[in-house]
């Protein structure tokens, strides 16, 4: 699985949010503040985790990112580049895997390749290769309702990761799958992001994943949403299993843990 | 999702019995019309049997098939207009919120009204030939078109959206990628209540004032109490009916990837 061609390699954009806010109109016709005043910077090939309770904007500020949604005061660049649309060098994963079920599980990797009018032919062999990486290798000619939601989220990442993207967003890509497959889904992405090693924003409502993942965990408050803390994870690189035990890792955990229950997320037990 | 009953037992001949189902009950009752009517002393006039509606099918095959082509070749045409027209209208709902208020409200509204009632108004304003019956066949046709096909396009999950436009799709390739064939479905259950109604709509119209078709033909045998005549028409519209829905189900086949239920 670590075999990865020197071509494979992305480098990572790096991102700059300043002074963000997002105001949402609710149907009746009042205001709502989801993301407040965000300021942060992301560097290039960085893995930055953001963890917040539900609601706390944290997939707002990802939408912001993505260039899905204008923010309404602020800016937000991507390698300088300020973002006003979404930007051809970032790759989303969602929630749900999103692939289409009338399409095979290749023809489902290559739909950005489809929608940027890149040559097909190229990106086929890296689609493949992406599959292999991922343990569906022969899978590519199966439709998506012949897999496992962890292997159609599987999917769903190769089929962000074929852009090579130089920023993948990650919107809780885990949060709809049982507990053994998204065990084996972080430990396969971190494979993934050490051999691409582009710039990876991921949004999750574990601590333990935000911590096992990242080399930044962001922690958010609840609405309108800001960042509490801002915590560098050094854990050495690949984290195994076993890290999860380390005095560190549980010590970065019980400090996120305490931001949350200061909030009133988490109460004090 | 219903549970079948736990202690059934899945059986070898469960899956034939199911396929030979509906032609068995076909036959049966195709065997009870023709050996009940002469037992029970109906005259051929009040109610002919299966096989001597056959036979006078196949004697004036010549003169059936005639009126077959035109009955044919109106619900085509209403039906072909109907589409092109209910498919553009449902895209001008679903893109444009103004048409959509505008639209939508008398939409309903037509839908309402009787269209058997509009059959004699339709000869006043096109005469006898073809193109009243068209007309009708394309409005019974229109509305299951235009509603199914905006309630496909409206079904999609919003996060579809959002996926191909973080790809940098614009509206077209969202269109052709994402909206269109997942509204495929949808549309085809449209098309094929539509065109169960095209017939309807044609012969509704022959029945008013025509010169030719099975609606005219039926009504000629009614007049002149040819009971068997007006059941062979009847039974040659209903096979019209069935062909064509077919014929869309075979063309649903190789457009639509037929959705499995995911394990």
């Amino acid at each position: 699985m670590t075999s990865t061609s020197a071509s494979a390699r992305t480098h990572g954009v790096r991102v700059v949010i300043a002074d963000t806010r997002k105001v949402y109109e609710t149907r009746d016709g009042g205001e709502l503040l989801a993301v407040d005043r965000v300021d942060l910077t992301i560097d290039p090939g960085e893995f930055v985790s953001i963890v917040g309770p539900s609601g706390c904007g944290k997939s707002t500020l990802l939408s912001l990112v993505a260039g899905l949604s204008p923010p309404t005061s602020g800016r937000i660049t991507i390698d300088g580049e300020e973002v006003k649309r979404p930007h051809s060098k970032v790759g989303v994963v969602f929630q749900t895997d999103l692939l289409l079920y009338w399409r095979n599980i290749i023809d489902n990797i290559l739909l950005p390749i489809e929608i940027k009018r890149w040559p097909r032919r190229k990106h086929i062999e890296r689609a493949n290769e992406l599959l292999a990486q991922v343990g569906l290798s022969g899978f590519g000619h199966k439709f998506p309702s012949e897999l496992s939601g962890g292997m159609r989220q599987r999917a769903a990442i190769c089929r962000a990761l074929v852009q090579e993207p130089g920023l993948l967003l990650m919107d809780e890509p885990f949060g709809a799958l049982d507990a053994l497959t998204r065990e084996q889904m972080i430990a396969d992405l971190q494979t993934m992001w050490l051999a691409v090693n582009n710039t990876v924003l991921f949004i999750t409502h574990s601590i333990e994943e935000a911590v096992f993942l990242a080399d930044r965990v962001l922690v958010m408050s609840p609405r309108p949403g800001h960042i509490d803390l801002d915590r560098r994870i050094e854990l050495e690189r690949p984290r195994k299993w076993r890290s999860r035990a380390e005095p560190k890792f549980i010590a970065y955990m019980t400090e996120i843990r305490e931001i949350f229950e200061a909030q009133g997320v988490l109460s004090k037990q | 999702m219903a549970a079948r009953p736990p202690h059934r037992k899945k059986s070898y001949w469960r899956p034939v019995l199911e396929s030979i189902a509906s032609p068995t009950l076909s036959i049966v009752i195709l065997l009870v019309w023709q050996v009940g009517v002469p037992l029970a002393g109906i005259s051929d006039f009040i109610l002919p049997t299966p096989i001597a509606i056959l036979e006078r099918i196949a004697v004036d095959y010549r003169m059936i098939l005639t009126h077959s082509l035109v009955t044919v070749l109106e619900t085509l045409a209403g039906f072909a207009i109907a589409s092109v027209a209910g498919i553009a209208l449902a895209l001008a709902i679903f893109y444009s919120r103004v048409f959509e208020r505008a639209v939508y409200p008398l939409l309903v509204a037509l839908q309402t009204i009787p269209k058997v009632a509009l059959a004699p108004l339709l000869v006043l304003y096109l005469g006898y030939g073809f193109a009243p019956k068209c007309f009708l066949a394309l409005l019974l046709a229109f509305f299951p078109i235009v509603i199914s096909t905006v309630v496909g396009l409206q079904g999609l999950d919003k996060a579809m959206i959002d996926l191909v436009r973080s790809m940098g799709a614009n509206e077209w390739q969202t269109f052709f990628k994402i909206r269109l064939p997942a509204a495929l479905p949808s549309i085809f259950g449209g098309l094929k209540v539509g065109i169960s109604l095209a017939v309807i709509g044609a012969v509704i119209g022959e029945y008013v004032a025509a010169e030719r078709g099975l609606g005219y033909l039926q009504l000629q045998a009614g007049a002149q109490f040819d009971t068997t005549l007006s059941f062979a028409a009847m039974i040659v519209i209903a096979f019209i009916g069935i062909v064509l829905f077919w014929a869309l189900e075979i063309c649903e086949r190789r457009a639509v990837f037929q959705r499995e239920p995911a394990k």
